[in-house]
């Protein structure tokens, strides 16, 4: 039976959400085309993921491990990559397209000399072939693309798939393999971690409250920041503001930014340009705050008001203020 | 330090994208054209380097000859000189791309006598978004990659690379010649000044012909996504509105 041979994520041993996602699609479709999953675990560490996907319906997990693999590395994952993908000869390799799976598929398709094709909604065989509708422009473009090759690889596009055990789970046999990796694959291993603990991230925030080229200074931003905190949420804003020194890019929200999907995200003075909308497009909920009725932004929202945000962003926080201040009177 | 960006070609397509008849492109005739915004920073990147450290900063892209408008565009703000590879079709693939920079770039190092000390790329382009064509040529030229970098210090011989996770950062360090693979944020590019306009105006562009490839790859072609949603409810104007939204605010749970 053929094989598709699909990557584990994971940071030294804790596995990846966005890794469950992608296994998922990967068993669906292995079992679209009549395939086999295996999964592949690269590092120390990876005996701890291994156990959680079986339930994933993988048949064999293949955990990689070598004195070198002590981190995450592109070169040092990819060879072992490859060097499992001879021993098992999947017709397909695959992973999710995050920042590390798109770098070690790559590299996979660089050390193997085959095409890689990233960033797959939906994958569909057509012969030997494939027929691939891939994600361009940050997802605001599809692409439909073919793809020939002998052992196909692909990523997935993350967050497509919802994480959903097998209907019957996989025999899940766990596999050691032992690659042969050269120093020189330690190259370019994590050498060291800097970790940041902050409360409520861009990325995760149930409430994001954003602000546009509509806000115009940086104390523009005061009165976003209040809302924003109001509501236990964060602050993003569009690439204008960061262009334009208002704000650090780490609160810029876009394809070349953070990609958001909050409850509700306000956007604040922002026109809603190609680059924003797709890093935000996501969110359960849009209210839009602009001037200009016409402004995509306002079109493809949820809800719009048409006003200065000068004026109604202070509004809504002095009525949420005074709704909470009843609410406590009254109780 | 001798330090070469490679950069792409694209529409900047504000807030809609049309396409052609045939779906095989974007219709870019009322379009101006930039480079992706990962590659505004590498560019800007460089030039930072250069400024503390001495060298030059070599520019080099594969392109319609059209996209001789983005090599001087880098040369505004502050490169040195640029390289054309010139493409009749618009759309090469990510295998035949690469293939075409290693060559020039074998070309120009063999032209000059040493490696590129750093070759710095987008992490992906805006448009195509392949994530890949650094990494390949990485590969083949037998230098250490690693993408998605947000921190660039260099020392000596090598680099310190920091790239963003979820958690923080993680830190590389590569020894020279090395490639990366940068993101936007890593810096806050610079406006073009009228002096580097002017001199971007009479720099010699150097042209090397690239050879089409193929690989297993092809487009077939190109769909706008269908639209999600529904109608936008306009709640109101003016600050009059405020009840109304945080009316929908305590729906959601928020209030």
């Amino acid at each position: 039976m053929r094989v598709f041979l699909y990557l584990v994520e994971h940071d030294r041993g804790l596995i990846e959400e966005t890794t469950l996602g992608g296994l998922t699609a990967a068993r669906q479709l292995a079992e679209a085309m009549g395939a086999q999953l295996h999964a592949a675990v690269i590092g120390q560490a990876a005996d701890r993921p291994a156990a959680e996907v079986g339930a994933y319906g993988a048949e064999a997990i293949h955990l990689v491990r070598h004195g070198l693999l002590t981190d995450y590395g592109p070169d040092a994952w990819a060879d072992s990559l490859v060097q499992l993908a001879g021993s098992v000869g999947p017709a397909a390799v695959i992973a999710t397209g995050t920042d590390r799976g798109n770098e070690v598929l790559a590299h996979v398709g660089a050390r193997m000399d085959l095409a890689m094709v990233a960033n797959c909604l939906e994958i569909e065989s057509d012969g030997g072939d494939w027929l691939m509708t891939r994600v361009r422009w940050g997802g605001s473009l599809h692409e439909r693309a073919r793809l020939v090759a002998p052992t196909k690889l692909v990523t997935l596009a993350p967050h497509s798939t919802e994480a959903a055990h097998a209907p019957r789970p996989g025999a899940g046999r766990v596999v050691e393999f032992v690659p042969e990796l050269d120093e020189s694959a330690a190259l370019t291993m994590v050498k060291d971690r800097v970790t940041v603990s902050e409360g409520i991230t861009l990325a995760t925030a149930p409430v994001v409250v954003s602000g546009g080229r509509g806000v115009g200074s940086v104390e523009g931003f005061a009165i976003i920041e209040e809302l924003a905190s109001l509501l236990g949420g964060a602050v993003g804003c569009s690439r204008v503001v960061t262009n334009n020194g208002w704000k650090n890019h780490k609160f810029q929200v876009g394809q070349t930014g953070t990609v958001v999907a909050p409850d509700l995200y306000v956007a604040c003075g922002i026109s809603g340009a190609i680059q924003h909308w797709v890093g935000m497009m996501n969110a359960k909920n849009v209210l839009a705050i602009n001037i200009d009725r016409d402004a995509p932004m306002v079109t493809k929202a949820d809800w719009a008001v048409i006003a200065d945000l000068h004026e109604v962003v202070p509004a809504i926080s002095a009525e949420i203020t005074r709704r909470r201040g009843l609410a406590r009177e009254g109780g | 330090m001798r330090i070469l960006v490679c950069v792409k070609r694209v529409p900047a397509p504000g807030a809609k994208i049309v396409l052609t008849s045939d779906g095989q492109d974007i219709d870019a005739s009322l379009l101006g054209f930039t480079v992706s915004p990962h590659e505004e920073c590498a560019v800007e990147e460089a030039v930072q380097i250069v400024e503390r450290e001495g060298g030059s900063v070599t520019v080099m892209t594969l392109g319609p000859p059209e996209a001789e408008e983005q090599l001087r565009s880098a040369i505004a703000v502050g490169a040195d000189s640029a390289v054309l590879l010139p493409t009749g079709i618009p759309d090469w693939d990510p295998v035949s791309t690469s293939a075409a920079l290693v060559a020039a770039i074998r070309e120009s190092e063999s032209g000059h006598g040493e490696p590129f000390d750093l070759i710095l790329f987008g992490n992906e382009s805006a448009d195509s978004g392949g994530y890949q064509v650094g990494i390949r040529v990485a590969r083949a030229l037998g230098r250490p990659m690693v993408t998605g970098i947000k921190g660039i210090d260099t020392e000596g011989d090598r680099i310190t690379a920091r790239r963003e996770t979820p958690a923080g950062s993680e830190v590389y360090q590569l020894p020279l010649p090395a490639v990366a693979g940068v993101k936007e944020g890593i810096n806050l590019p610079r406006y073009p000044t009228l002096r580097g306009r002017m001199a971007a105006r009479r720099a010699p562009v150097s042209t090397i012909e690239p050879t089409p490839g193929t690989s297993g790859q092809s487009k077939v072609v190109l769909a706008t996504p269908p639209a999600v949603g529904s109608e936008v409810d306009i709640l109101g104007e003016g600050a009059e509105a405020a009840p109304a939204i945080v009316d929908i605010m305590e729906e959601l749970g928020l209030v």
